[in-house]
């Protein structure tokens, strides 16, 4: 008997529609245990905040198309609404926003902001509800935490403020957090301590986390598993170790020697030359070929098969597919 | 929130000596002698001078304004030239009749305003967006004056459903709150509605439009908050400024209804300061200039106090 995986995606796409369509998502898959740290690379526009977003159910409902299935301890997320929604938001699953300062309402205190959502999924009065959200400032290490209660956002600093935001997205203990970029906005110092915040919180609540980065040194120290994107898909993914150990999708070797050798840490991924391609069309052949140095006509004749490397670790590429042939593979140069 | 007020409050006198002091020069500045309108004109130079010192025009200006503030500051506005009462008394019921005014039209005007501002703003770049848009703009534009004439020749002339003259029907200006006054009040009440409906829409329009495209709406509905506890989040980020731009409009109401109150034959302090302007009467217009003005300074208070009463970004301490 397996359990059930905390997420499911299945062949997700998204879709803006608008003065132009954008192909934010384009057929998405990929699996989570309960539990477990998934850190999602990608570069700029390679819909990693629109992953996140669908799975709140947050895209904007008139312009956006969900195709697919998204799957959140076997319930399909994506046709949720109204009631079940908002149950099903801040309380299975919440988010953790890159800039604090601008995801929490200014003029409530951020101890209402912690009881309403307390009080909304559990049921209980505003008093018990506010012992919670005392016990959440405590949590998180917000240093004289009653006093903390009832202040406002601007009234705290940036690192206090992104503290705030955790202990109100983990109050209702969900399953799952996201977390898009949650350190970005930060002063390296306390970037690393909220990152070390969020690994103790995550072990000592036993939850799964989405943690989306640009910086590979953050998504090696923080996951138990990496997932890439590229052009709304995911192009690699696998144990940390392995995709680190042993990258095979040409992108992820461009990403790490970037990054990794290089050691720049906190550097944005940009290095690959070349730049995303548009995402007016449905891709039909690898997004990447045209910045890939591996290149070849089959890369352009249909979207590359995913091939499984066994342990979890799989690619979209067709130089891994076992149907191409060995000996052009190893004259690849690694 | 005390130390607050009590400081506000200080602020506020440095204002109203200068607002006094402003209302005072205006009035003496202004060209033409206030006597020549009431003095018969074979009038002997003895008699102009009796009549100069019995108002005190032959003093030197800072010992008349001494004069008049101290009074003032009494609650004597000393009297009208023309009519021969205490300022106070007609000033009192002037200012009475236009607050009744102003606050109808308010009235009829904020909700109005607020809920087409707020809808604009919710369902903004639709087609009811734009109507609003549209319907603010003309608001704003068209000379309120016009529309009152314009009003009064389809309601009273034409339909003669509603009186286009007066404060009520005798014309003695004492209101009372009955049909037969009501009536009177409904087409300046409208008139002056019109222009505030298209400021408060606008300015809610943008507010609301601006803060449903912020990050923390999205974080509310992330935490699983029902859309009408999102929309009471929207409303309380909106209202400190909804509320002065009410305020302030309140203000403007109040002194700038000169031309309605004209159009309309409305007994308030614009009606009353047209008269003292046209007959020259000194008192009458300072004391008027003065109660408008200070009545201003007076809701500028109240309209900063209780935004930072209910806005918790603006440091009170
Ligand atoms: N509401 C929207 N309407 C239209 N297009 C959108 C919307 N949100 C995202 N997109 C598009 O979807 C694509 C993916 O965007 P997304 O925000 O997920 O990128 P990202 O990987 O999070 O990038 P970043 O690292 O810059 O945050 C982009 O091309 C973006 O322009
Ligand atoms: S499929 Fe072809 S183009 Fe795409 S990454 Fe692999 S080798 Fe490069
Ligand atoms: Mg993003």
């Amino acid at each position: 008997m397996t359990e059930t995986p905390l997420v499911e995606f299945n062949a997700l796409k998204v879709r803006f529609k608008g003065e132009r369509t954008v192909h934010a998502i384009n057929g998405l898959s990929l699996s989570m245990q309960q539990g477990e740290t998934l850190g999602l690379l990608g570069e700029s526009g390679s819909g990693k905040s629109v992953t996140l977003k669908t799975l709140l159910r947050l895209l904007p409902p008139r312009r956006s198309e969900i195709e697919g299935s998204v799957r959140v301890n076997g319930t399909d997320i994506t046709t949720l609404s109204g009631r079940a929604l908002s149950a099903y938001r801040g309380r299975e699953v919440s988010m953790v926003f890159q800039e604090p300062a601008l995801a929490l309402d200014p003029v409530y205190t951020i101890g209402d902001q912690i009881a309403e959502t307390v009080m909304r999924h559990k049921g209980i009065g505003r008093h018990a509800a506010m012992d919670v959200a005392l016990d959440m400032l405590t949590r998180v290490r917000i240093p004289s935490p009653e006093r903390r209660l009832k202040n406002y956002p601007h009234e705290m600093s940036g690192g206090m403020r992104q503290r705030a935001m955790i202990a109100l997205a983990l109050a209702c203990r969900p399953k799952l957090l996201l977390a898009d970029e949650p350190t970005t906005a930060l002063d390296a110092t306390v970037q690393i301590q909220i990152l070390l915040l969020l690994r103790e919180l995550q072990r000592e609540f036993g939850m799964g986390v989405i943690f989306v980065t640009h910086d590979i040194g953050v998504a090696v120290e923080v996951s138990d598993r990496i997932a890439v994107m590229y052009a709304g898909n995911i192009v690699e993914t696998g144990t940390t170790r392995d995709v680190i150990k042993n990258p095979r999708h040409p992108y992820t070797r461009g990403l790490l020697a970037a990054n990794l050798h290089g050691a720049v840490k906190g550097e944005r991924l940009d290095a690959i030359p070349g730049s995303p391609p548009a995402l007016e069309e449905l891709p039909s052949a690898c997004s990447f070929a045209p910045r890939c140095a591996f290149a070849r006509p089959q890369c352009l004749s249909g979207l590359p098969p995913v091939t499984d490397l066994g342990d979890g670790h799989s690619v979209a590429c067709v130089l891994e597919h076992p149907a191409f042939d060995e000996r052009s593979r190893e004259a690849l140069p690694v | 929130m005390f130390t607050y007020l009590v400081r506000r409050l200080i602020y506020v006198l440095p204002v109203a000596v200068g607002v006094s002091i402003i209302c005072f020069l205006l009035v003496h500045i202004a060209p033409g002698d206030p006597l020549t309108a009431i003095m018969p004109v074979d009038a002997t130079a003895e008699e102009q001078a009796a009549m100069r010192s019995a108002y005190g025009l032959d003093k030197p200006l800072p010992v008349q304004y001494a004069i008049w503030i101290g009074k003032a500051a009494m609650g004597d506005l000393g009297k009208s030239i023309a009519t021969g009462r205490p300022v106070a008394d007609e000033v009192f019921t002037a200012v009475r009749n236009s607050l009744l005014l102003a606050f109808s039209a308010s009235v009829i005007a904020f909700p109005i305003g607020l809920f087409l501002g707020f809808l604009a703003g919710y369902f903004r770049d639709t087609i009811f967006d734009r109507l609003v848009t549209a319907i603010a703009i003309t608001g704003v534009s068209v000379p309120n004056y016009w529309l009152g004439i314009v009003l009064v020749i389809i309601f009273s002339v034409q339909l003669g459903w509603l009186p286009s003259m007066g404060a009520g029907p005798g014309g003695s200006g004492e209101w009372t709150w009955d049909y037969a006054h009501v009536r009177h009040l409904i087409l300046p009440a409208v008139t002056l509605a019109v222009v505030p409906i298209g400021i408060v829409a606008r300015t809610v329009r943008a507010l609301v439009g601006d803060i449903f495209s912020m990050d923390f709406v999205q974080a509310l509905y992330a935490k699983g908050l029902r859309h009408g506890d999102v929309l009471r989040h929207v409303v309380r980020n909106a209202a400190p400024t909804a509320l002065s731009v009410m305020g302030l409009q309140l203000g403007y109401l109040l002194g700038g209804s000169i031309l309605i109150e004209t159009v309309f034959n409305w007994p308030g302090s614009g009606f009353l300061l047209s008269n003292a302007i046209f007959q020259r009467d000194l008192p009458l217009l300072q004391g008027t200039i003065l109660i408008l003005s200070l009545f201003f300074v007076g809701m500028n208070l109240i309209v900063d106090v209780a935004q930072a009463a209910i806005d918790p970004r603006i440091k009170r301490s």
